[in-house]
């Protein structure tokens, strides 16, 4: 019998479970390589090259390319780990959150500052 | 004999690390945040324990993909600050008390809880940020520390009657420690908050509000709230707020309030803290 899966109605929101984990392998472990300088240092030399190290599939591969996160998440990414490539630009938690919502950093930051996105504003 | 004494919660933002680390705790977007933290340092300073259990998650620093334990126990002398991907954080390294968590991971196995035993771990943010917030910048932190990692992470984290469960085996195994040593349980992560897709930044202030109600007054109800009401109500990070429950159960039922602070926002969360001082 299939797994019961709530949280998979819950909108804008992706949860990491362990069949997305399964998909997202190793596009996350390509992540954690990233927690080292020296390859922080290769993947900003040649992106695609040190991406071509790395058994995942094209379209993730494409994804990292175009640091199009919610395509990642979709892909089986998690957040945390995605933090390893934002933090490798030189990119705040805050920017990246800012591009998933479609908003710009500044809009997102006054949302923040106004308290936040409300959960009965229909996105719960 | 050992004792825990008080229970602390607080939320544990890397962002909040930066701050303290890049001498920015006066700016106006940080100071009442941390205005909010200053009585509780001083309280410390005059009820510092010889240990404190730090209950936290890691993300993605020391454990990866390949090895996920839902409960883990750090046994080391040392744990150093992790490098998350912008160099270490420049904190104290923090010494742990092997023999200590190797007494309590005993005592709380044989309760039925199979921890995970880590002899060799580093310590993000999770970690430090809440040390930082509570200690200052000081050169050695003062106090020993023993890891208690719980998988936030991969979803399904241990639900929310899981750690306050193991909160009060952990408590029986402090009781069970013949040296005398005064403890403090911390539960870190949370509140609300979203950092990922497109209902990142959320915040629900009245479901925080209530939770640290609850906390206090009504922790054995608090623990039947499903995951699922976390994450709709609190965010997909807010489900972090589990490990709160593990500190809850390792306190006495009867528990004094010295502080309670919350603040919005800390980058993309709502920050929330708590001194409850233990009755016995």
């Amino acid at each position: 019998m299939a797994i019961d899966k709530p949280y998979r109605n819950i909108p804008g929101t992706t949860i990491f479970d362990a069949d997305q984990a399964r998909k997202g392998y190793h596009l996350n472990q390509f992540c954690m390589s990233l927690m080292q300088a020296g390859n922080r240092a290769r993947f900003k030399a040649d992106e695609l090259s040190y991406l071509s190290e790395w058994p995942m599939s094209e379209q993730q591969r494409q994804a990292v390319l175009d640091r199009d996160y919610n395509r990642m998440l979709a892909l089986g990414g998690n957040i945390y780990f995605l933090a390893k490539i934002f933090s490798t630009d030189g990119k705040s938690f805050q920017h990246a959150a800012a591009l998933m919502t479609g908003m710009t950093q500044e809009k997102y930051a006054e949302m923040m500052l106004a308290g936040g996105r409300k959960p009965e504003a229909g996105n719960s | 004999m050992a004792r825990i004494t008080a229970g602390i919660a607080t939320s544990h933002v890397p962002a909040i690390g930066a701050a303290i680390d890049n001498d920015r705790t006066a700016d106006p977007y940080w100071k009442p945040l941390f205005d909010g933290y200053r009585e509780s340092r001083q309280w410390l300073s005059d009820h510092r324990p010889d240990v404190v259990i730090l209950v936290y998650n890691d993300h993605a620093s020391a454990f990866s993909l390949d090895i996920v334990p839902t409960f883990a126990v750090g046994c080391a002398e040392k744990f150093a600050p992790a490098d998350e991907g912008w160099g270490p954080r420049p904190v104290p390294v923090v010494e742990g008390h092997p023999e200590f968590a190797a007494h309590l991971v005993q005592s709380v196995i044989q309760q039925d809880f199979d921890l995970t035993i880590v002899n060799r771990m580093d310590v993000d943010h999770g970690l430090t940020v809440p040390l930082s917030l509570l200690f200052g910048q000081p050169a050695a932190w003062p106090v020993r520390v023993i890891p208690l990692a719980v998988n936030v992470v991969l979803y399904p984290p241990p639900s929310g009657r899981r750690c306050y469960q193991l909160g009060k085996a952990l408590r029986r195994a402090v009781e069970s420690f013949d040296e005398d040593l005064t403890v403090q349980v911390w539960g870190t992560g949370g509140m609300s908050h979203q950092l990922q897709g497109p209902r990142a930044g959320l915040i629900n202030q009245p479901w925080d509000n209530a939770f640290l109600d609850r906390l206090v007054e009504d922790p054995e109800a608090l623990a039947q709230v499903p995951h699922l009401e976390y994450v709709r109500e609190a965010g997909s990070e807010g489900v972090e707020l589990v490990m709160w429950l593990l500190m809850r159960g390792a306190l006495s039922h009867r528990v004094r309030t010295i502080r309670r602070f919350y603040h919005v926002p800390a980058s993309n969360t709502a920050v929330g803290h708590l001194i409850l001082e233990d009755l016995g």
